[in-house]
């Protein structure tokens, strides 16, 4: 856990948002929606939370980050190029070949990544895994999951959170990237999630709700459910924006995959240079 | 060879041997984990959560969840072999393998109990006749198959040694004990059960008892026949192969869909080679159904009569 203000990790995660923009845009490929939601949270995560060695990334007593969403890698990629993972000069090789930057997570070629994602509603599993392996070995490390809100259509997501409460996983903090779009619409009308706080709480997870793009309330809910040693498994509920940041890619479903051309792209460093509104 | 005039009046299912070795693995080794989805029961992991309750997972009827699981914990160092049934073990949760194990060439074991036919009576839903086939195209897998309750012990010791994903498939019912306990095996070397000249036959699992009493008969009709123990179809033994092609005419024997398996396998070589010729025995592209092992196997041609008669067919 790093000794970092609010202000500095805002700043932060308008540097990594920045970061991701430009990567997709120099591969005219990518993500760039979910993207965005997720940022403030990754911020968190790598620039705060999380105890880890860039020098070091397979330190066996690190947390783990598990982005089960896999395809707004270049938002976690941004985080590991400025932790200094891997070098800066790779944002520019996003979905190349022989980058570590590939399309989806891929934990054989990037380092800092811990384990290969891209195939929704797998990732959580994994996380489980982990976490459960720490239980077993007496280790404090923690596991931190993201999943989108369309992710949590998959069934195997269930599978991994009954599992989580069978085994008293309190060191898995699970947050669900809820920006209510998915690829072909509002998840609302594609698949309907209804009350997805009360049913990771019925499961039987410690849930907490927030604005996902508030760095005041993600600092603070980190560290209480950090503290919590109750086991239970954690669950934050992270209400985001897809696009968040960009004006014209904000809650625009068309914007999940699609690169920014050369005019969208100086305009949207230039909205972010400005900060989030 | 002396083995293969060993008594075969003794009978036993090879999930037996996953069921013994994995607990003397799990003593000797505690990253050793068992990840069961529910049918601990009938995949005989009952020893190993008395034993080693600390490195057994139990995820319930949730194949992909336990696939998942069983990746995460590889990453952290753990060897953990999933149990379930091969049709579960190889379909409901093949991407989860492929994404997770596979891909990332993570230490994961899928060890699965009524490979091929040997669930008769449970019927076709049951019976995984493509199984192997699944996973023999998935990079970085290996595809292993014991012929006997001490051939399997040796396998899944050496599997839990040997780095990377790897599928494991053994029989539900009683299946003759071939070897002896002292046996050697190799993943991905063909053991040599006989030498020939007339005659290949080349046979995974639970055929081996079926073409080992074949070659006998062939012999006695003074036909010359050298003999494969193939228990692994990937990475196959190629050269095993080759040399078999001195001879040139290869019959291939296994309890799963002639599509994709040992007989694929092997013919891939041959035609590669640009000689000899290969007749496969094995189930014929259909689905089982409820019956005893032993009347599934002749409906599909798996016999000692048919592989002595597929042999004299390659010879004329």
């Amino acid at each position: 856990m790093k000794e970092v203000s609010v202000a500095e990790l805002q700043e932060k995660a308008i540097e990594l948002r920045k970061t991701a923009i430009t990567m997709i845009f120099e591969a005219q490929s990518g993500h760039p929606g979910g993207s965005l939601s997720a940022a403030d949270i990754i911020t968190a995560l790598y620039f705060k939370e999380m105890n880890i060695d860039p020098q070091n990334p397979k330190w066996e007593d690190r947390d783990r980050f598990v982005l089960s969403k896999g395809h707004v890698a270049p938002i976690q990629y941004a985080a590991l190029a400025l932790r200094g993972f891997v070098s800066y000069e790779n944002v520019y090789k996003l979905r190349q070949y022989g980058s570590p930057f590939q399309g989806h997570p891929d934990m054989k070629k990037c380092p800092g990544i811990d384990i290969s994602t891209g195939s929704l509603g797998q990732g959580l599993s994994c996380g489980v895994g982990m976490a459960l392996a720490g239980k077993r070995d007496e280790k404090d490390y923690r596991v931190f999951a993201m999943v989108g809100d369309g992710e949590c259509q998959e069934g195997q997501i269930w599978e991994a959170v009954q599992t989580a409460v069978k085994y008293k996983l309190d060191n898995l903090i699970v947050f669900v990237d809820n920006n209510r779009l998915q690829i072909d619409g509002f998840c609302e009308e594609i698949m309907p999630l209804q009350d997805i706080e009360k049913k990771f709480e019925v499961f039987g997870f410690e849930t907490k709700r927030i604005d996902g793009h508030s760095m005041e309330e993600i600092v603070q809910t980190l560290d209480e459910v950090t503290k919590a040693k109750n086991g239970k498994p954690k669950c934050i509920i992270a209400d985001t924006i897809k696009g968040k940041g960009v004006s014209y890619m904000e809650d625009i479903c068309s914007w999940h995959g699609v690169a920014p051309n050369e005019q969208e792209y100086e305009q949207a460093l230039e909205e972010l240079a400005g900060g989030l509104r | 060879m002396s083995l293969t005039e060993k008594a075969v009046i003794t009978k036993k299912a090879t999930r037996e041997a996953f069921g013994d070795e994995i607990v003397k693995l799990g003593k000797e080794n505690k990253n050793i984990y068992v990840v069961d989805i529910d049918i601990g029961k009938s995949c005989k992991t009952g020893e190993f959560i008395k034993q080693l309750p600390n490195q057994h997972v139990n995820v319930g009827i949730a194949e992909q969840n336990g696939a998942g699981l069983a990746a995460g914990l590889a990453t952290t160092g753990k060897i953990p072999f999933i149990s379930t049934y091969a049709v579960f073990g190889s379909l409901r949760m093949a991407e989860q393998i492929r994404q997770e194990a596979c891909y990332p060439n993570l230490n994961v074991k899928v060890a699965c109990s009524h490979g091929g036919l040997t669930p008769g009576s449970d019927g076709g839903s049951h019976q995984a006749v493509e199984d192997m086939g699944v996973y023999r195209t998935m990079p970085n897998m290996t595809v292993i198959m014991g012929a006997d309750y001490h051939s399997t012990r040796k396998l899944i010791e050496q599997a839990a040694n040997t780095y990377g994903p790897m599928y494991l498939r053994f029989t539900r019912d009683a299946v003759p004990m071939i070897y002896d306990e002292n046996e050697e095996f190799e993943i991905g070397k063909a053991k040599q059960l006989k030498d020939g000249n007339d005659v290949a036959i080349i046979a995974n699992g639970d055929t081996v008892y079926l073409a080992l009493q074949a070659a006998k008969q062939l012999e006695e009709e003074g036909i010359s026949v050298k003999l494969l123990d193939m228990h692994t179809i990937k990475p196959l033994d190629r050269n095993a192969v080759v040399e078999c092609l001195e001879i040139g005419k290869i019959v291939t024997v296994e309890d799963h869909n002639i599509l994709n398996g040992l007989g694929s396998a092997v013919s891939e070589v041959v035609a590669e080679e640009g000689k000899g010729k290969v007749k496969r025995i094995g189930i014929q592209d259909r689905f089982g159904e409820s019956a005893p092992y032993e009347k599934l196997m002749e409906l599909n041609g798996i016999t000692i009569e048919n592989i002595v008669t597929s042999a004299k067919e390659l010879l004329n």
